[in-house]
């Protein structure tokens, strides 16, 4: 396999791996626009959706497509209810308070999980034909075409929501200025529910898309794919949506990159290298303005 | 005399006064070596609370990645007394002088970064630090490092916790330490009375990453292995659920959080879902009804209590 080849595959597993950090992302960059909380919780609500998804197909012997969309209505709800929970009472708490309390949130959610589905990880089954398609000499199998068509769906519904709707613009309109959006008569405590709901459900979408991936997944499984799909929103500019997608989509590429042509032990170091550079560079992110801060 | 050294003075007396009390019923097997083993951690876990706390409670900048420098110490550390035969104090101080090296290495640039993103870049670099040493075949890799010689012993951490505790306690009370504590407060305000903040936020993680170092030293030492996996950022969250729970800028939270989480973790051993759910837990309701932690910015010197004993002792 000469060095083209290989480049071209590896940009193709880049591509799938990127969609699912993009829809995690997106959920982060969401997030983190309207309350400026790094929601280190995504990364589990992720996990639970692979789960639930997990149970609409063994259990409930749905097939992918009702799974996928069981997950995403039950995680949103989730991620409405965690919100309501544990952000809504630390509104106005400094933001280390918030930030603490995300981690005790991902904590529990990790190890509840654990307590109710034990850790071992479970076998998802295959869902969808594992057919490989060849495009001239390069493989697309079935799962990653999946990814990315469902991954390409979503998109497309995000982007008509946020700017088409009523509802999108309001979030738009709070994650520009919260407290001047409530003057105009926007509920923000709604906006941010509805903004919890639709971010945890697009996680949810990723963890089922993963499991169907990999075939496996575990409650630990949220945590480097959540870190990494923080990293992703930084890369594109947090706050951007567009960003959090070329943001996914970029470290994926680079991570199948890493692995492919060097060692995948260095994958995790090769994305956290590259969020300490972007902070470095271009604190603003790729698609980002420089905003200056005033005193 | 002023009241500060007497208080220094009373805290040593304490301190040599519980060593003793301790040594003793370790040495007359009156506390068991399950106990003792937990004793050694406990006195780890205070060295990386406070050490912790320097740069997240009182400097306010909030790092993720302690357990990192933890794992710079500890492999230095355990490279030089197992392969190079040097003694064990020399290897402390080596780890220590690497762990804050590379503290200050890395601090010079991220530390110009603020809040959750200062979070992230350093839960990052940590992991960054944990993969690099997995990746050295020098040191055993992912296997971990074997055939350490087990050189720590309640003395060893007791004295060196001591130690720490003194000059950590020092340094907050000197004019840098209260150039930390106003970085803290407000930055802008504290550049414009003209403190240098770079050079204290560096200053302070510097310090903090070195007293790492030395707990990673005492933690290497005192197993006979030591695996990449022990410094993941859990291991670093710990550290902060001790210094969160004892109170950001309080010297006596952060002994009495990492006393009060390793007791837990101890007596929780055979259920770790508990256990981590009931750290959960703790953690949000205390950013609810207690967010300044238990100790706040109190310490134990400052209490009614005790300067109600001060004075019974000088009547």
């Amino acid at each position: 396999m000469d060095f083209t080849h290989q480049f071209v595959q590896q940009l193709i597993n880049g591509v799938s791996l990127g969609s699912i950090y993009a829809l995690i992302a997106l959920g982060y960059t969401m997030i983190y626009g309207i309350i400026k909380l790094i929601n280190f919780a995504h990364g589990d609500i992720y996990m639970v959706g692979a789960y639930i998804g997990f149970f609409a197909v063994t259990r409930a012997e749905m097939s992918i497509v009702p799974a996928l969309l069981v997950s995403m209505v039950v995680t949103g709800l989730l991620g409405m209810l965690v919100e309501r929970l544990a952000y809504k009472p630390l509104r106005h708490a400094p933001r280390i308070s918030i930030l603490i309390t995300a981690i005790g949130v991902s904590f529990f959610l990790e190890y509840a999980s654990m307590y109710f589905v034990t850790p071992t990880p479970r076998t998802f089954p295959n869902v969808i034909d594992n057919i490989a398609y060849n495009i001239g000499p390069f493989v697309v199998n079935g799962q990653q075409m999946m990814i990315m068509g469902i991954t390409l769906i979503l998109m497309v519904i995000l982007t008509y929501i946020v700017q088409k709707t009523k509802l999108g613009k309001a979030m738009r309109a709070a994650s520009f200025d919260v407290e001047t959006a409530q003057l105009m008569g926007i509920n923000a405590d709604r906006v941010i529910s509805y903004t919890f709901c639709i971010g945890s459900a697009l996680a949810a979408a990723a963890g089922v898309l993963v499991g169907v991936y990999y075939n496996s997944i575990d409650p630990l499984m949220g945590i480097m794919p959540g870190l990494k799909a923080f990293v992703a929103a930084v890369l594109g500019g947090i706050g951007i949506l567009p960003g959090a997608v070329t943001g996914g989509i970029i470290l994926g590429v680079i991570e199948a990159m890493v692995s492919g042509f060097l060692s995948s032990t260095f994958r995790d170091a090769a994305a956290f290298g590259i969020l300490i550079l972007v902070l470095l560079f271009k604190p603003s992110g790729l698609l980002g303005k420089n905003r200056r801060e005033k005193v | 005399m002023n009241l500060l050294r007497k208080n220094d003075l009373i805290m040593l007396a304490f301190g040599i006064v519980l060593f003793a009390v301790l040594q003793g019923l370790i040495s007359t097997k009156i506390i068991g070596s399950f106990w003792e083993l937990n004793l050694i951690i406990i006195g780890i876990n205070v060295i990386m609370s406070v050490s912790l706390n320097l740069i997240n409670g009182y400097t306010g900048q909030f790092s993720l990645g302690h357990a990192g420098f933890m794992a710079v110490g500890a492999y230095v550390g355990v490279v030089l007394t197992t392969f190079f035969k040097l003694p064990f104090i020399v290897a402390l101080a080596a780890g220590a002088l690497a762990a804050g090296f590379l503290g200050f290495l890395i601090g010079l640039p991220t530390l110009r970064l603020r809040g959750d993103y200062l979070a992230i870049a350093t839960l990052g670099l940590g992991e960054i630090i944990r993969i690099v040493i997995m990746n050295i075949d020098y040191v055993g890799g992912a296997a971990g490092f074997q055939g350490i010689t087990h050189y720590t012993n309640f003395a060893w951490v007791f004295i060196i916790m001591l130690i720490t505790l003194f000059v950590i306690k020092n340094f907050i009370n000197s004019s840098h330490g209260r150039a930390c504590i106003a970085i803290r407060e407000n930055e802008i305000a504290a550049e414009a009375m003209g403190i240098n903040t770079t050079k204290y936020k560096v200053m302070a993680f510097t310090m903090g990453a070195a007293f790492a170092g030395i707990a990673g030293g005492l933690f290497a030492h005192n197993f006979y292995i030591i695996s990449p996996s022990s410094f993941t950022f859990l291991s670093s969250f710990n550290y902060l659920i001790m210094v969160v729970m004892g109170g950001m800028g309080s010297i006596t939270g952060s002994i009495a959080g990492a006393f009060v989480v390793t007791f837990i973790s101890a007596a929780l051993a055979n259920w770790p879902e508990f256990r981590m759910i009931i750290y959960a837990l703790v953690l949000i309701l205390l950013m609810f009804y207690r967010p300044q932690g238990l100790f706040g910015y109190m310490e134990i010197t400052n209490m009614g209590i005790f300067r109600r004993i001060l004075k019974r002792g000088r009547e």
